[in-house]
């Protein structure tokens, strides 16, 4: 029988994951390894960095690669300093919602007004999935979490929009219900110079389903229907779905090392 | 070489003697010459400098930097020393050398920002949750600084630990004449071949780091995690076996880490026990109480942590003070060995003067 492509990406020994069943993070883990197997990419020159939650478990330690799991909130932190320490290696910071928006939200700001070479990509579940259902900066109003038994009166932020406004080369989201837009968004970003950045809608299947009072196929069916894309949405009422920015100005790297030359 | 330095200027620049190739830092007083410098010297020597967007970058962007194989620091002050706990913690468990400065100032919170203190012994020791250790070291003059900073890039490099040093304002804005020959830049030692990096055999040695992007396939993690770096967050043989080597590195190394100075009387009356700039109102008071006719000695701690307990025990004499700026640190350290009497001083930029203990001296000793 033959081996499933991605198998040679992976540590066997440490398959089956630990995620629930039928959590969304297997088909990210897809996603990037179908684009990096499309790409020929050697992933010798790629190192993952994380954070901590669920997502930041997909590179630590299911892909066999250098990754670096870092504390909780300081994934790009991290990412940074091995960006501009080796230059030479392409720097992947895979992590959750919580992780970059909330706790890691200072540094994903300035990562991207650096237009710091790195990709991210943000697995968004809408809550923090790992500590059991807690509201997230990304948490829908109305949504029922662990600490909004009665539903998210917050209003909830849109990380895309607000890295349009930064120096980022590109800023994209996709539903993870459209696997081969998320592929060949991870394709055209991997290789890019700049801050790129990846949001993928991918809701919780345990946590965002149980204070609802929903079959997990009810809720997950009426969270996907609030995705459009970004050309026709109507932004009050859905999430807009597609490339927000994409830009090829130098990035951090190459303005730096044009300022070491500028004065040596 | 022979140059007038001010503590901060010795501390940059025996960074650089060090080899320290990438600075990350957030601006503080009264620490912030020490970025200014690194901004100026390291792009033009090759290195990387980034004023980070908090603290909290700063020491997880130079962690990061170390792992990809930078020889890196970060320097701050109280507040910001604070906010770094977290990220000195990670280092530590992924045993990654950075050097830390930490110019202390009064506080708690932000305190008076200009004045020198020396509050921040037990954070420096202590201020990460869990069972960890890390060297502390702590000049008492800006001679010192230059020779001490070197020490503490040599020291995360052998034992693959975070390494802080502690001045205070006083040593970081005082000028004084610095000399310094033949110090070399330290050596990363880097793997050639996958081996664990987060074992060894014996548990004073280290192995070396990991290479990134030569395919070795490196796990880094702060949970728990074996000699390959596979996260075990359940097993208690495995958690127990890392944070002990990682205890045991520092600990059994404490007599090679320890540095002090002895000064002063044998045979004495008197034992001063104190660490940075306060042993220099030290040296002055055991001149004049020479005159009064007390023998007094000083035992200057160099090494704060870990520490040489035997020496303390060995040393100690007569009656003991320590001097302190802060309400008393240090002297939870010498009350394992003796009665102690505290001379404490803080707040306001004033030092503690060698008359205010030569006055708790002859009190004492009435």
């Amino acid at each position: 029988m033959r081996k499933h492509f991605a198998r040679k990406y992976l540590r066997e020994e440490v398959l089956p994951s630990t995620f629930c069943p039928g959590c969304f993070n297997g088909i990210v883990i897809n996603a990037f390894l179908k684009a990096v197997e499309e790409l020929n990419a050697d992933m010798r020159k790629v190192v993952f960095v994380s954070g901590i939650g669920c997502s930041s478990w997909i590179p630590s330690p299911h892909i066999k690669a250098d990754s670096i799991h870092t504390l909780h909130g300081r994934a790009i932190a991290v990412a940074t300093g091995v960006k501009i320490a080796r230059p030479d290696l392409n720097v992947v910071v895979i992590s959750g919602d919580g992780d970059l928006a909330s706790i890691g939200g200072n540094h994903l700001i300035h990562a991207a007004r650096r237009n710091m070479d790195l990709l991210v990509i943000m697995v968004n579940n809408l809550v923090y999935g790992m500590t059991r259902g807690q509201a997230s900066p990304t948490t829908p109003l109305g949504l029922r979490t662990a600490t909004t038994p009665y539903g998210n009166f917050e209003l909830p932020m849109d990380i895309c929009r607000i890295l349009e406004q930064t120096n980022a080369n590109y800023v994209a989201r996709w539903c993870i219900s459209n696997f081969f837009k998320l592929k060949d968004s991870i394709k055209e970003a991997f290789f890019m110079r700049g801050f790129r950045f990846i949001e993928v809608y991918a809701p919780c299947i345990t946590y965002v389903v149980r204070y609802e009072g929903k079959t997990p196929g009810e809720k997950i069916r009426e969270l996907f229907s609030v995705c459009m894309p970004k050309e026709t949405a109507d932004e009050r009422k859905a999430i807009p779905i597609g490339v927000f920015k994409r830009e090829d100005k130098p990035g951090y790297v190459e303005m730096y090392s044009e300022y070491r030359r500028s004065i040596s | 070489m022979r140059r007038l330095m001010t503590g901060n200027e010795a501390v940059a620049e025996g960074a650089l003697l060090a080899g320290c190739n990438f600075y990350s830092g957030y601006p503080i007083t009264p620490s912030s010459e020490i970025m200014h410098i690194m901004a100026a010297e390291l792009p033009k020597r090759g290195g990387n400098f980034i004023q980070a967007e908090d603290e909290l970058a700063a020491i997880n962007i130079a962690v990061g930097a170390s792992i990809a194989g930078a020889i890196a620091m970060t320097a701050t002050s109280g507040p910001g020393f604070s906010l770094m706990q977290e990220g000195i913690g990670y280092a530590i468990m992924t045993e990654v050398p950075v050097v830390i400065v930490n110019v202390m100032r009064v506080g708690p919170s932000t305190g008076q920002a200009t004045k020198p203190a020396q509050g921040d012994l037990m954070q420096a020791r202590w201020g990460r949750h869990g069972d960890q250790a890390l060297v502390v070291y702590a000049p008492s003059s800006p001679q010192e600084a230059l020779y001490i900073t070197h020490k503490a890039f040599e020291t995360a490099e052998l034992l693959r630990t975070p390494v802080v040093v502690l001045t205070d304002e006083f040593i970081a804005h005082g000028r004084e004449v610095v000399e310094y020959y033949d110090l070399k830049p330290v050596r990363r030692r880097i793997q050639e071949k996958p081996e664990p990096p987060f074992g060894s055999e014996d548990p004073t040695r280290v192995p070396p780091l990991p290479p990134l992007g030569e395919g070795f396939n490196v796990m880094f993690t702060g949970s728990t995690h074996d000699e390959w770096g596979y996260r075990d967050v359940h097993r208690q043989e495995v958690h127990f076996k890392l944070v002990k080597r990682i205890w045991d590195k520092i600990w059994m190394n404490s007599k090679s880490l320890f540095l002090y100075e002895k000064q002063g009387d044998d045979d004495a009356e008197v034992t001063f026990v104190c660490y940075g700039s306060v042993s220099r109102s030290v040296k002055g008071a055991i001149a004049v109480l020479r005159s009064k006719g007390i023998r007094a000695k000083l035992l200057r701690l160099i090494t704060l942590w870990p520490i040489d307990w035997e020496v303390l025990e060995r040393e100690i004499e007569g009656r003991v003070f320590v001097p302190e700026m802060s309400l008393g640190q240090l002297s939870f350290d010498v009350e394992k060995f003796a009665k102690v009497e505290k001379i404490n001083k803080v707040g306001g930029g004033i030092p503690i003067y060698p008359s205010d203990i030569v006055k708790a001296v002859v009190e004492v000793m009435r």
